[in-house]
């Protein structure tokens, strides 16, 4: 029965594992290449050879830079729509903060787990997702506080608030506007952690349902295979969405801290 | 009761707030679909404040799972 079929545990998937030797070590913390890392790398450089079927800027383009393009024209759009006016100068860092968690998501759901090379999804650590969080936080604080100096503070007041009710509103605002990287971070690592895990759930129900009778292999397995066919078409949607909406937050935010309201 | 069955109960209780959340994005995406079919026009436009509204629905489905996940694994 499935008591003695092998356990599968589907936080296994989200360990960091050191490949080779540390490299260096910083106060006394070994620091070594790790599967985190290599993947980062393997984003960046898939990323890059993208980027390079749509950069020869031909008059009458190709296929590859009709493709580029359009990612470009839609994050172009995005900042447009929701920055308005001086956003354009936001476009590169949110473009690259758009299509680096593409692709990392992406590159994450790659069944290349069938010739033994086990993908990693980095933006499934807090980690990772925090850091970026942080770097748009980061970008709307500068570009609040050196746009409007104090005044920056007055985007906790809503216009027209009573004296009375400012003393109640500004705290709630204030708290609110400092849950922002929390949230911007928890959203996408939490959507790839509950993803992950649903899949390795069903694909050890596949696994221990046909090591256990052919029976139940029919009765539970195939089921759970095809429910995993949907729920992976469904990541890459996830993927996608996750992308965008960390951009538009992103483009959100920046939009108050370069209009106040 | 013992500690490590208490733990997992809460956990399985944690999974209502993911129903919750479902109810939400579907309120969302159903109450933009009514509006849209009405004024087609208005839709596209209003895609960006559709994906906002999601992503507050969801977040708070997602922590849901995540004091889930820290009842099961940290506490």
């Amino acid at each position: 029965m499935a008591a003695e079929s092998g356990k599968i545990d589907p936080m296994h998937q989200f360990q960091i594992q050191e490949i080779g030797d540390p490299l260096f070590s910083i106060a006394g913390h070994p620091i070594a290449l790790t599967n985190s890392a290599v993947w980062m790398l393997a984003a960046a450089v898939a990323l890059w050879a993208f980027m390079l079927l749509g950069m020869k800027r031909q008059v009458i383009p190709t296929r590859g830079q009709m493709l580029v393009e359009n990612f470009t024209g839609f994050i172009t759009k995005l900042v447009d729509d929701n920055i308005g006016h001086g956003g354009r100068k936001y476009v590169p860092y949110i473009f690259s903060l758009f299509m680096f968690i593409l692709f990392a998501n992406l590159l994450g759901l790659l069944p290349l787990g069938l010739v033994g090379l086990h993908p990693f999804t980095f933006t499934s650590h807090f980690t990772v997702t925090g850091v970026l969080a942080i770097m748009s936080f980061a970008i709307v604080l500068i570009v609040g506080f050196w746009k409007h100096g104090i005044k920056f503070f007055s985007l906790f007041i809503p216009h027209g608030t009573p004296l009375p009710m400012v003393l109640v509103i500004f705290p709630i605002e204030l708290v609110s506007f400092l849950f922002r990287p929390f949230s911007l971070g928890l959203r996408l690592f939490v959507a790839m952690i509950a993803g992950h895990i649903l899949l390795k759930v069903l694909a050890g129900f596949v696994i221990n349902a046909a090591n256990a009778s052919p029976l139940w292999g029919g009765v539970v397995g195939v089921p759970s295979f095809v429910l995993m066919i949907g729920v992976s078409a469904l990541e890459v949607l996830v993927a996608g969405i996750q992308a965008y909406v960390f951009a538009l937050l992103t483009s959100l935010y920046i939009h108050d801290a370069e209009h106040l309201h | 009761m013992d500690a490590e069955a208490a733990k997992l109960i809460g956990a399985g209780l944690a999974a209502i707030g993911a129903g919750m959340a479902a109810i939400g994005v579907g309120n969302v995406f159903g109450s933009f679909l009514e509006g849209a079919l009405r004024n087609p026009g208005a839709a596209d436009g209003q895609q960006g404040r559709l994906f906002i509204g999601f992503a507050a629905a969801e977040l708070l489905g997602l922590l849901a799972f995540v004091v889930a996940m820290i009842l099961i694994f940290v506490a």
